[in-house]
């Protein structure tokens, strides 16, 4: 681990994979709600968890490496269900590129317990990581000007839904209704870094079987 | 509909509205934003008596119009322009009446990029994630304003500061922005860190809220390869593959991908926000506190 700082009121700590990256991030929300820590942003990525808004950043840095961090535990329970039609226009390439029928590309990805390592590119917007390294794709070689709102969509090591309509380099490979960001819902986004996540795949003409619900994280409402 | 209200008779090139934006939420990919010019969007509102965090029309370049539908008090601040009420000349920078039915013509900039424009009460628009701001990036909060527009005014809270005159700095002739090195300076040859604190850029017609674009001379990176995603803070200074320097502003993304040669002191942004394109830029290397 390693704690870089950024300007004066802000660090960037640096660990080795993102399952470290998401261990650190919850022992930093644990300490923050135990009054531990004061922080205006805690923002994990892939490799890091930003800090801003410290009063004394050279000192928690010099703390960290004292710090224990337990390993992620996933919270039975805490999953959100985000149904989706694997109909994407890029489903055969990525059939392909994993050298798998396009059938078993939905039978993988919705068998995966996906985890939000982060958010970032717009409001919503979540990295889920879960898939295994050889199903890493690359991006599309153009990206489209326009991906539809709702595109389940993979890149890299990682599997995103667009919350809007916007410009996008990802492979697409389905479609969902769930709702990822309403600002006049609470919470507003329906992912948030630590969230787990579960693909529910649905046919156009209804349901596949029983766990075809809403979006909603389990347990709530 | 309330009379207490902004009919947009003019939006101008690009008028928001922002107040001191929504931070505590780049986890989930929203940007800060909020007024780029915060202290003049300060001073606008203490004008009109108005809390700080009030919302504010941040307007760029060529001001705008509006007429409010019963008698309010304005205030403009930011980029020096003219003021008019029905085409008659009236204080910049100070505690303005404006008659119900009357037209507030802000004009365009004599200097700088960006007025700041208060009305008593604040603009009351829905907030959004407790904030009123427009974020160019993302789309939160209200559109940018269009003619016709009409926007609800808040009830006025208190007494409006008694003054003739408010000192407001220049907008800089060359800006000089202090900047911290790293997180990722050790991505840059050395060569390419003296190059960005001695060398002078100047400031790039595509800057926006978003950030503030550079031309001049590259940097170059000492490591190929790409960096994984992280977050990103108001005044990163993020170098592109094009090695032309851009520093982050209000509505920047949450995370990135480019690598952030060093961050620019937050007491230094204001300026950013009011330089034209074409002014020179210096980043001077300072240490950290």
């Amino acid at each position: 681990m390693r704690a870089l700082p950024v300007g004066d009121g802000a660090l960037l700590v640096e660990v080795a994979s993102d399952e470290e990256a998401q261990a650190l991030h919850a022992e930093l929300l644990r300490r923050r709600a135990e009054g531990l820590l004061t922080v205006r942003e805690i923002v994990p990525a892939a490799r890091t968890v930003l800090l801003d808004g410290l009063d004394d950043p050279s000192r928690l840095a010099a703390d960290l490496r004292a710090w224990e961090i337990p390993a992620v535990v996933p919270r039975a329970g805490h999953v959100v269900d985000i149904p989706v039609r694997y109909d994407g226009p890029d489903l055969a390439d990525v059939a392909a590129h994993w050298g798998v029928a396009e059938e078993e590309v939905a039978r993988i990805h919705s068998g995966t317990a996906f985890r939000v390592a982060f958010c970032g590119f717009a409001p919503g917007f979540g990295y889920l990581t879960g898939l295994p390294p050889r199903y890493d794709v690359p991006r599309r070689a153009t990206p489209r000007t326009a991906v539809p709102a709702g595109s389940v969509a993979l890149a890299g090591p990682y599997t995103g839904v667009y919350p809007r309509s916007s410009p996008g380099g990802w492979q697409l490979i389905g479609t969902t209704d769930a709702v990822l960001w309403d600002h006049t819902r609470v919470p507003a986004a329906l992912l948030s870094p630590g969230t787990g996540v579960r693909f529910v795949p649905v046919t156009p003409a209804g349901p596949t079987g029983p766990a075809d619900v809403p979006a909603t994280p389990a347990g709530s409402a | 509909m309330t009379d207490r209200a902004l009919f947009v008779v003019r939006a101008g090139a690009l008028t928001t509205v922002q107040d001191q934006g929504r931070p505590g939420h780049a986890h989930l990919g929203v940007p800060r934003s909020g007024a780029l010019d915060a202290p003049a969007a300060a001073l606008a509102n203490r004008l009109v008596g108005n809390r700080p965090g009030a919302a504010v029309l941040e307007t760029t370049l060529n001001g705008c119009a509006v007429r409010p539908r019963s008698t309010v008090t304005v205030a403009v601040a930011g980029a020096p322009c003219p003021v008019t009420v029905d085409g008659r000349a009236v204080a910049w920078g100070a505690p303005v009446r404006v008659p119900g039915g009357a037209l507030l013509e802000v004009g365009a900039v004599l200097t700088g990029v960006r007025a700041y424009v208060a009305v008593a009460g604040g603009v009351a628009v829905e907030p959004v994630l407790g904030s009123r701001s427009t974020d160019l990036l993302s789309g939160l909060g209200p559109p940018p304003l269009a003619d016709g527009t009409v926007l609800p005014l808040g009830n006025p809270e208190g007494l409006h500061a008694r003054v003739d005159v408010a000192p407001q700095p220049a907008p800089p002739a060359e800006l000089v922005l202090r900047v911290t090195p790293g997180p990722r300076d050790d991505w840059f040859t050395a060569q390419a860190l003296r190059t960005f604190t001695s060398r002078t850029y100047r400031v790039s017609s595509a800057s926006n809220r978003i950030g503030l674009r550079t031309e001049g001379p590259a940097l170059d990176r000492a490591r190929p390869g790409e960096l994984p995603s992280e977050g990103m803070v108001l005044g990163a200074v993020q170098v592109p593959p094009d090695g032309r320097p851009v520093v982050f502003l209000a509505d920047h993304p949450t995370t990135g991908g480019y690598p952030v040669i060093a961050v620019v002191r937050d007491q230094d942004l204001a300026a950013a926000a009011q330089v034209a394109p074409g002014t020179p830029v210096r980043f001077v290397e300072v240490r950290r506190r």
